[in-house]
């Protein structure tokens, strides 16, 4: 019941969201003073801003206007590219998978490194080695990630040549946005080995902090205690007792992470020019595509929610003391 | 297994925390400000020396250093900005040292001891005036930021109930977007809507940009922590005697609440020299010829191989401004004991 009731909050809130995000973009076009086809194509001709103008329905009422929006984004249709025509869901298809290899990489680093880091760090507390490692996370959390992609494309790309610092080869999740792109996995590695590094590590000193913490709290528990009791090795007491209970809020944080690493690897495949949806952002705003614009937003914002409550839920699926407090 | 070290853990996580918690207390653990992005990600306030530090000690080493930074970067940022530092002008061109720099393929040029940007404007002067821009745009944003959503989060963290659940959710419905995005969003916005005459000064649209996308988050942090006060007895008391709520908020929780607000403060404005950094490679930053640090990257980042002393020189600067930010953050934060709990 309690369950059904959460489900049922959470979707509310789901809907919420997706209102206020596509009213948001909306409005963010047609509040613009004057005519709006003049800021959407700003260089369109007068032939061009006829069609715009049907297009948009500006001769309805603002609320009928939105409908219509509504009802087109349900039916996938995003608008079209005003320089080119082109549909925007057809770009959105090429350079959306793109982003989400990319994200997923940069979890899969970050989790390879912060999960031993913060094991070390939580079992040596408050050691020299400990205190290393933490002044180094602190440090990393002020460095930006577009100053690490600078450095790392100029010393690991430019001056050691280890790998390219720019470009894109498909990998596995590009077939089955767009069946044209047939997979090369170790060029699509080469590509995108140094983006997903930089997006990494912030998130390994953020993941490391939060795993230490929690570990640190586990190892005082009772059972940690029994276990050594039974003479059980310090590598299997910490790897297989105490990670597993520790590990909770960490597995959360980098779920609903994967929502705002959207955010992040924009500005990084601007700096790697690595097509996904950042670096579309970034041409539509330089060669002001309102409509294209618009529809990114909407896209990476619907993700980000979707991503945020799929986790939500899990969660609660997942953790039997949580469902069973519920239960109760 | 070696003795393990009190190190002052206080969150019980036996009871497992929700999903929902759990973000929370990441917001919170990391500066609150965490809302998006390895970018916009800043100072695990917990990190590094905080812990070994105890209220009351003499401030360290780095303490001293991000101070002395970042009176250098204010004391270079004034003089940049009333013409002193800039010998006239920043905008200067010298064709000789075009490209010219340490690191750079072209080797240095003689009298400019950090080189020249592209356009062989001498780098010193533009880096000071940049950081004059970033630091009015950082500052700017955060104090709209703390004006709005430190106003919305008392207010909604004292009043409670209906007000509260509406504040939040507004809070928590803005946030549902990437920043970025959002930031990004509302810069092509305003800058839309100022037209090309420009209403608004480009420095105008990104501290408007990044101060409304701060708002949710200052206001959230705020709110939790005016909660925690507002249930303490002498709310009570000064209630009992009869004070109206506008006076207990004002008198009682607010000077409570300043301290953590402070700390935050310095971590916001870290975040929001990043944030036009990033805002500034995505293209909608403080229009050229003004120099910020953001668009002095942005504008270069085509040279880095041949030039990397243009990027790197602006991205150092950041970093080290960051990192002292936080640092700054983090002792205000360890001198006032600031915990936020109460949620």
């Amino acid at each position: 019941m309690e369950l059904t009731k959460t489900v049922a909050k959470r979707l509310l809130q789901l809907v919420i969201v997706l209102l206020f995000v596509t009213m948001f973009t909306f409005l963010l076009i047609r509040l613009l003073p004057g005519d709006p086809t003049t800021t959407i194509i700003p260089f369109g001709t007068d032939a061009q801003r006829a069609v715009l103008r049907q297009d948009l329905g500006l001769d309805k009422p603002l609320y009928e206007q939105y409908a219509d929006y509504l009802t087109n984004l349900l039916q996938g249709d995003l608008g079209k590219q005003y320089n080119s025509g082109r549909p925007v869901i057809d770009l959105v298809s090429q350079s959306l998978p793109v982003s989400l290899q990319l994200m997923i990489y940069a979890q899969f680093i970050a989790l390879l490194f912060a999960i031993p880091l913060g094991i070390f760090t939580a079992y040596r507390a408050g050691t020299r080695s400990d205190k290393a490692i933490n002044t180094s996370a602190f440090a990393l959390l002020a460095l930006p990630n577009f100053v690490l992609a600078l450095f790392l494309s100029y010393f690991v790309g430019a001056q050691l040549k280890w790998l390219p610092t720019g470009g894109y080869a498909p990998g596995w999740l590009d077939q089955f946005f767009d069946s044209s792109r047939s997979p090369d996995l170790i060029e699509h590695a080469r590509y995108l080995l140094l983006p997903a590094i930089t997006l990494a590590v912030g998130q390994i000193a953020v993941y490391m902090r939060l795993l230490r913490s929690d570990m640190i709290a586990t190892l005082q528990e009772n059972f940690i205690t029994m276990a050594k009791a039974k003479g059980l090795s310090n590598q299997r007491i910490l790897w297989r007792h105490a990670l597993r209970p520790s590990s909770l809020t960490l597995l959360t944080v980098a779920g609903l992470n994967v929502g705002t690493l959207i955010g992040g690897a924009v500005v990084i495949e601007v700096i790697y020019g690595i097509p996904g949806m950042g670096l579309k952002i970034y041409q539509a705003v330089f060669s002001k595509e309102y409509v294209e614009l618009q529809s990114y937003v909407v896209v990476i914002a619907v993700l980000f929610v979707l991503v945020n409550f799929f986790v939500d839920f899990l969660y609660t699926v997942l953790d039997p003391r949580i469902r069973r407090a519920r239960a109760s | 297994m070696p003795e393990l070290p009190d190190t002052g853990v206080d969150d019980e996580i036996g009871s497992g925390p929700t999903a929902t918690e759990a973000f929370e207390r990441e917001q919170h653990e990391f500066g609150g400000v965490a809302g998006d992005s390895g970018l916009l990600q800043v100072g695990a306030i917990e990190a590094g020396p905080a812990s070994t530090r105890r209220r009351g000690a003499g401030l360290g080493f780095g303490a001293w250093a991000a101070i002395g930074w970042m009176g250098f970067i204010i004391l270079i940022a004034v003089l940049a900005k009333v013409g002193i530092l800039t010998w006239g002008d920043a905008n200067e061109s010298f064709a000789s040292c075009a490209r010219k720099g340490p690191l750079a393929d072209e080797g240095g040029a003689k009298g400019f001891l950090l080189g020249c940007d592209s356009n062989g404007r001498d780098m010193i002067p533009r880096l000071a005036l940049g950081a004059w821009t970033s630091l009015l745009v950082a500052v700017g944003a955060v104090t709209l930021g703390f004006i709005i959503g430190g106003t919305l989060g008392l207010i909604a963290g004292f009043t409670g109930g209906k007000t509260d659940t509406i504040l939040t959710g507004m809070f928590n419905v803005l946030l549902s977007v990437p920043v970025i995005i959002m930031a990004l969003a509302l810069v092509a916005f305003l800058q839309g809507a100022s037209g090309e005459e420009g209403a608004l000064s480009p420095e105008m649209i990104l501290i408007i940009a990044i101060g409304v996308v701060a708002i949710p988050l200052i206001g959230r942090i705020t709110r939790a922590s005016s909660l925690t006060w507002a249930q303490r007895e002498f709310v009570l008391a000064s209630r009992a005697q009869g004070a109206k709520s506008r006076r207990i908020m004002i008198r009682e929780v607010l000077p409570n609440v300043l301290p953590a607000m402070f700390s935050i403060a310095l971590l916001a404005i870290g975040i929001a020299i990043v944030a036009e950094g990033a805002l500034a490679i995505l293209g909608v930053g403080v229009r050229p010829p003004t120099p910020s640090w953001g668009n002095m990257i942005a504008l270069d980042r085509g040279n880095l191989f041949k030039s990397p002393h243009i990027v790197f020189e602006a991205s150092l600067l950041i970093f080290f401004t960051v990192l002292s930010l936080n640092l700054l953050g983090d002792v205000v934060r360890a001198r006032f004991d600031v915990r936020e709990g109460g949620l």
